[in-house]
């Protein structure tokens, strides 16, 4: 186990520099930082000294070499554009993605799941089929198309939801919340909705397979011959054992949703790290680009480490198969 | 019975709504599509930070509603010796936090437009020292005829002395110094209309109105409240559905929308940026043509050849809307040294493009490239295409490179070698004055006295060299203006640069709210008034 351990450890450094790396190679196509940093009657010789002072001169090796050297003990670097540390910055705008990620994936767990299973239950009604094919749309449609869509109705013809940003926000400590405050909770609906849209839809068909599979499975049969409620039979034991490749999943897309975000951070100006970050890659603030990549990608890296290490304890024949070389 | 209870409820409401107004303060919300790139007063020259700012600190001199320069911290100014000005200062004038505003405290801003940190450092080094008189006034010494001097320092915001030492900010803040003088990005003490109660970059800023503000102003509003939104479909959206009073730029596109909505508008009005196509005249052959070993765009007959084929009324109908200003000359009107007889844009004529591109040697015409910005200009990317498509009557092969600006810049400015064969470029010179398109745009390139910096083309001509420097020291307005007239002519009729258009302002605002909509796109809160 020790050993499976120290070794997948150890990949998930390697992809982490190899992330590092090909992020920061591409960092050069997305422009020179130095234009959006001076006004237009800046001299030739100033912007020079700024380019020397940022180590812009710095052969590419000696640039990621600095980089991950900092990055190692957590300094990113300050922000071309702010000014501040980069590690601030995320930490200020981290409250805002987190609260709009953990809400949409708590809507679309409670509202996937119940949709799975209704629809999984009765498969040829009216509002199954319903459900089925708004399904489709949300798969289908883009992000900010939908979004829009929901400004568009929401907000400009109904004028029932705010439009855009996060509304009256309520600090504590370091955290900021707008789960306090009425407009807050008005901010995060049409956001989380947009946001949770994919993930519910997915959720959903997922819960219905499952389901349909295991209702034919001979222990429900069995359990109706006992003369089981339907309610007992479907939630009681067909849920139950659904219910494990789901969680599964939707531990993996609490990553992609907080990537997601940065679609729906942008067409409802929700001020989290997403929109910091779309806003960097125009002004070309490669410190909080490197920043916010790295930090996408020791989510995901993480998450995936923690699923090894599940499985490896569930299914202990992984362990030796990843730790010996019969594999 | 039904009726009583809806007079009822109305006059419960009505009663509710006038009491509320009674109350409240007269709040402005308002959205740009981003945030001041820096709130250090002296932290980037750039139109939308420095307007934005100008609403909390103020200059020597400022900009009134017509970008007129006017007196503004300094009460009058006088020319003594052809290097020294002296200031009187105004008095009575506090700082948000209280201080008084004197002599030491431009001295000091002045010395901090020169710091590490700083950007405003072209308009600090127009100065070479700053004698203390008394309080109230000062000399100021500049190493030759400095006549743009107070005009330019529009931009050059005092700053408390007192109250920058005692914060840490006596240099402008500095992206590599770590943790030190960061005060001044969210704080801010200036003697202007508006004082700053909280700020957030890239979420939110509050202003509210100072009392006792020496200078008589227009505004009943209280209260602002910036929020920065980058989208444009969530702009408009928001003013329509009434959470903004104020948001811009709206696209072009929006207008009708807009219109057609009760309650909201759109108003529209010159910019007074110019954008120009500009052509490589220096290199012995095109970095981005078919043609080898000879630079076709030396040849005058080729530069003409190409004026002659822009339609811009064209441009003008199908891609701006009918709101840009076609022009001949690379200044606008708002411009100090606009002279209207030499704004007749170049007359459409493909015929005679034709033949003059026949008479150069290139009857079948020839391929070249244009870089071209998609998302800094109104429709920048389309009014490129729709160049393309022009020159394509004629013969000439142009194909569109459109990037985002930071991409764009990066290629064609001077620290990449002036990396193009055509681009089009948009300029508003910030001191609003000729001389500085002359220096910037029109000189010839010249690493050490610095002109030329952006004539990325580096279109050259002696005399005009000599003009820009005469325009920049003579202080008789109308011997200067024919120095300018002389130059501008020059530059015309050797084709030294395609002007296209001013292109249009484009701000969408509730009826409730009455604005004033200023040429260089700064929206001033000193003219913003509740109805």
């Amino acid at each position: 186990m020790f050993s499976f351990l120290i070794n997948r450890l150890l990949q998930s450094i390697v992809v982490l520099i190899a992330v590092a790396l090909i992020a920061f190679s591409l960092f050069k196509f997305v422009g020179d930082p130095i234009n959006n940093m001076v006004g237009q009657d800046t001299t030739l010789q100033e912007r020079e000294e700024l380019r020397e002072r940022l180590g812009l001169n710095d052969p590419f090796h000696l640039q990621f070499y600095h980089f991950i050297k900092n990055a190692a003990v957590g300094d990113f670097g300050i922000s071309y554009r702010h000014k501040v540390p980069v590690s601030d910055l995320i930490a200020e705008r981290a409250p805002a993605t987190l609260e709009l990620s953990i809400i949409s994936v708590l809507l679309s767990v409670f509202i996937g799941i119940p949709m799975g299973v209704y629809t999984a239950i009765h498969r040829r009604g009216f509002i199954s089929r319903s459900f089925m094919s708004l399904s489709l749309v949300g798969i289908s449609l883009p992000t900010f198309l939908i979004g829009i869509l929901f400004i568009f109705l929401f907000g400009v013809i109904l004028r029932w939801l705010p439009t855009f940003g996060r509304g009256e926000v309520v600090s504590i400590g370091w955290w900021t919340t707008g789960l306090l405050t009425w407009s807050g909770i008005k901010s995060l609906i049409l956001p989380s909705i947009t946001l949770a849209l994919f993930q519910m839809t997915l959720i959903m068909r997922l819960v219905r397979t499952e389901m349909l599979e295991v209702l034919c499975t001979d222990y429900i049969k069995f359990a109706r011959a006992r003369g089981l409620s339907e309610q007992a039979i479907n939630f009681g034991h067909a849920l139950k054992n659904t219910l494990i490749p789901v969680i599964t999943i939707i531990g993996l897309q609490l990553g992609l949703v907080m990537a997601f975000a940065i679609i729906t951070e942008t067409v409802f100006q929700w001020p989290g790290m997403g929109m910091l970050f779309i806003q960097s890659i125009e002004e070309v603030d490669v410190p909080v680009m490197a920043a916010y990549l790295m930090m996408i990608s020791l989510i995901f890296v993480s998450i995936n480490l923690l699923v090894d290490i599940l499985y490896a304890y569930i299914d202990p024949r992984l362990t030796i198969d990843g730790g010996s070389k019969h594999g | 019975m039904s009726m009583i209870k809806k007079i009822l409820t109305t006059s419960i409401m009505t009663g509710m709504i006038l009491g509320a107004s009674a109350v409240s303060a007269n709040t402005l919300k308002f959205a740009f599509q981003g945030d001041a790139q820096s709130f250090d007063p002296h932290g980037l020259n750039e139109t939308f930070t420095l307007g934005f700012l100008s609403n909390v600190y103020e200059g020597l001199t400022m900009l009134d509603k017509d970008i007129k320069v006017v007196p503004g911290l300094a009460t009058s100014w006088e020319v003594t010796s052809p290097t020294t000005i002296v200031f009187k200062l105004r008095p009575g004038v506090k700082f948000h936090n209280g201080n008084s505003f004197n002599a030491d405290d431009v001295i000091f801003s002045w010395q901090r437009t020169l710091s590490e940190g700083s950007d405003q450092k072209v308009r600090g080094m127009m100065v070479k020292d700053i004698k203390k008189i008394d309080d109230l006034t000062i000399e100021v010494h500049t190493d030759g005829p400095q006549p743009l001097m107070p005009s330019e320092w529009a931009w050059v915001f005092m700053m408390d002395k007192e109250w920058a030492e005692e914060h840490g900010a006596i240099n402008a803040a500095n992206v590599k110094e770590k943790n030190a003088n960061g005060y001044t990005l969210n704080h801010a003490n200036g003697t202007g209309p508006f004082e700053v109660v909280s700020r957030q970059p890239d979420v939110k800023t509050v202003f509210k109105r100072t009392a006792n503000h020496w200078n008589k102003i227009t505004t009943n509003i209280t209260d602002v409240i910036f929020t920065p939104v980058k989208q444009a479909a969530t702009r408009t959206a928001a003013l329509i559905s009434g959470e903004l009073d104020m948001v811009y730029p709206i696209p072009v596109q929006d207008w009708k929308r807009l219109d057609s909505e009760e309650g909201v508008s759109a108003i529209r009005g010159p910019e007074a940026r110019t954008i120009f196509l500009g052509m490589d005249q220096s290199r012995d052959e095109l970095l981005y043509s078919n043609i080898k070993g000879k630079n076709p765009l030396k040849d005058i007959r080729v530069r003409k050849a190409m004026a002659h084929a822009l339609h811009l009324d064209l441009i003008k109908k199908k891609i701006m809307r009918g709101a840009s200003t076609p022009t001949g000359l690379m200044i606008a009107p708002q411009v100090n040294g606009f002279n209207p007889d030499y704004n007749t844009p170049y007359k459409y004529d493909p015929a005679m493009s034709k033949k003059l591109l026949a008479e150069a040697g290139y009857p079948d015409g020839f391929e070249i490239t244009i870089d071209c910005p998609n998302n800094r200009y109104v429709n920048d990317e389309k009014i490129c295409q729709a160049v393309a498509s022009m020159m394509a009557k004629v013969g000439i092969k142009m194909k569109v490179l459109a990037q985002p600006k930071s991409k764009y810049f990066g290629k064609i400015l001077a620290q990449n070698n002036y990396d193009t064969s055509m681009y089009l470029l948009g300029w508003t010179p910030g001191s609003m004055d000729v001389h500085n398109v002359l220096l910037g745009l029109i000189s010839c390139q010249n690493k050490e006295t610095k002109a030329g910096l952006f004539n990325l083309g580096n279109y050259c001509n002696k005399r005009v060299d000599e003009l820009q420097k005469l325009v920049g020291v003579e202080t008789d307005p109308v011997k200067r203006q024919t120095y300018i007239d002389e130059a501008m002519k020059i530059v015309k009729d050797e084709v030294g640069y395609l002007p296209l258009h001013q292109q249009p302002l484009s701000w969408g605002i509730s009826d409730k709210f009455q604005i004033n909509q200023r040429a260089d796109n700064v929206f001033d809160f000193r003219y913003v008034v509740k109805k």
